[in-house]
């Protein structure tokens, strides 16, 4: 008899239990406003990132085209994995021989956003972008050159 | 031989083997376990790791220290934050640097934030690997606003690299305490929701009690640390016993149970969840205006010799070990990650069982794959 009692109790329980779980998702079943889920690909038109989020290495350039990048190699020292390689020519300015960078290479598919070449830049020429979607078809795509064609260094930055 | 042992060879010699993973969809990961069976009982259990090994310790021998923390991300990539820190204090202790306070008590917040996003996670991918995908949605649910609150203040959302030697890449953002208040309580009403949808439901019981038992004993001869060491009674938490940052000023309990099998250490994650929650509140209304970051020099170079230090991640101790020449790359780095010691237990905890229950095992000690094999 008291097996039997057990039994029932156990079933009961069980039972109860289930019922228990399910109040929970009858609820969000019947409150659709506190469901949170975002779709995606449709509403890429609204979706803003925060501002620090980490996408993609920038060089902001001016209106004038002027970017900040004298070429020292400060991040691409820091860089831990070798995503960033400066290649750089010399500019004869009034019979001086001058350093500047002819291409700032950024290999996007080795950067582990570590945010070191942001951070020890010391005239703040890089930047974070936010933009996330990298995905492509062609590998080489994701070498870029972060220097406009035709910019030219920004005259308030010392070297 | 003895008899015992000529026993065991023989029962294993004749086991029937299969192997759970590399690609089973509960070993969340690409960990390869080689299990022996008879019938349904699992005679023993081989992990074969490996899978994901990329040489993470030989790489740091490399790497400058600044550049070393964005690899330490990467290994439990779910407490990623902490294992940072472990770095960060090390280089910070053997230089003898005073981080300000204010540095320390944003690190202890961050911490136990990755904590909960982590045993979110954890509570998420447990239930759905018990048969309940319901779980999964609810979790990430919740893990979502921590995730925003790491990517406005430090702009990665699972791997921050936010910890430098001597204190933060960067300010936090002015949204980051109203954020996380706003955050804490949400989540506390959020959470009794957990406890209703699965603690108390009876095919989760029946999957977990009495499943998987690892006594206080085998718990510290296994090093099995983190929540799972302390269900079995294993008083092993390094915020408790050795504080780091800013746990020495604030009050917590450490959660100990002594059944210590699957259902307990569920309930010990679950307690854990409260415990954080407490120790954040205490802390976000003392993070002070001040620098964040002590003054450091470009280049870091640790005196010649060894230095070790330990943190308490989300699934037990993390260590660090380095050994340096006084170079600016350490000569050698060692981790002793939690979740090698943890697996390491699992052929003792699943003998006997049968075959299904070694996911529950598996889900309640919590693995991430990549801590394993570095």
């Amino acid at each position: 008899m008291k097996e039997i009692i057990q039994y029932f109790s156990d079933v009961f329980h069980a039972v109860k239990s289930l019922l228990t779980g399910m109040r929970v998702t009858g609820y969000y079943f019947f409150h659709h406003k506190e469901i949170v889920t975002q779709e995606y690909p449709e509403n890429r038109a609204t979706l803003k990132m925060f501002e620090r989020f980490k996408g993609e290495v920038l060089m902001p350039h001016t209106e004038s085209n002027e970017h900040k990048c004298t070429g020292c190699g400060i991040c691409e020292m820091n860089c831990p994995n070798g995503s960033i390689e400066i290649l750089t020519t010399f500019e004869t300015v009034d019979g001086k021989k001058k350093k500047i960078i002819d291409k700032h290479i950024y290999h996007l598919s080795m950067c582990t956003f570590c945010g070191l070449c942001v951070k020890t830049c010391p005239s703040d020429a890089l930047a974070f972008g936010n933009d996330f979607e990298h995905a492509v078809f062609d590998r080489q795509s994701l070498t870029k050159v972060l220097n406009k064609p035709g910019s030219t260094l920004n005259k308030e930055v010392k070297e | 031989m003895s008899d015992s042992k000529i026993q065991e060879n023989l029962q294993k010699e004749d086991a029937y083997y299969v192997n759970m993973g590399p690609q089973h969809p509960s070993t969340h990961g690409v960990l390869r376990l080689r299990v022996g069976l008879q019938g349904e009982k699992v005679i023993h259990v081989e992990p074969h790791c490996g899978y994901i090994h990329r040489g993470i310790e030989k790489m740091c021998e490399k790497d400058t220290y600044s550049q070393i923390i964005h690899l330490t991300d990467r290994l439990d990539y779910l407490s990623a934050n902490t294992n940072n820190e472990a770095v960060c204090l090390l280089v910070e202790n053997a230089l003898g640097i005073e981080v300000p306070e204010r540095v320390k008590i944003i690190r202890t917040i961050l911490d136990e934030l990755t904590r909960l996003a982590s045993h979110q996670l954890w509570w998420s991918v447990m239930g759905m690997d018990l048969g309940a995908l319901t779980t999964f949605f609810y979790g990430l649910r919740d893990r979502e606003k921590i995730l925003d609150i790491f990517e406005e203040s430090t702009g990665g959302r699972l791997l921050p690299s936010f910890n430098t030697p001597g204190g933060f890449m960067h300010d936090i953002h002015p949204n980051f305490v109203p954020r996380t208040k706003e955050f804490l309580a949400y989540f506390k009403k959020k959470l009794p929701e957990y406890n209703r949808l699965l603690t108390g439901n009876v095919i989760f019981q029946q999957r977990t009690k009495g499943i998987g038992i690892l006594s206080k004993e085998d718990a510290i001869a296994y090093g099995v640390t983190g929540p799972s060491g302390r269900a079995s009674g294993f008083a092993c938490d390094v915020r408790k016993h050795h504080p780091y940052s800013a746990y020495g000023m604030v009050d917590f309990k450490e959660i100990l149970y002594t059944e210590g099998d699957s259902f307990y250490r569920y309930v010990a994650r679950m307690d854990e969840m409260w415990e954080s929650m407490k120790i954040i509140e205490q802390l976000i209304d003392r993070i002070e205006d001040g620098p964040y970051t002590a003054k450091m020099k470009p280049i870091i170079k640790l005196p010649a010799g060894e230095y070790y230090q330990r943190v308490e991640t989300t699934r037990g101790e993390f260590g660090v070990f380095v050994i340096s020449t006084g170079d600016k790359t350490p000569y050698r780095m060692k981790f002793r990650s939690p979740n090698f010691a943890n697996l390491s237990a699992l052929d003792y905890m699943s003998r006997g069982f049968k075959i299904a229950d070694m996911v529950a095992i598996m889900s309640s000690l919590d693995l991430v794959i990549p801590d394993i094999d570095r």
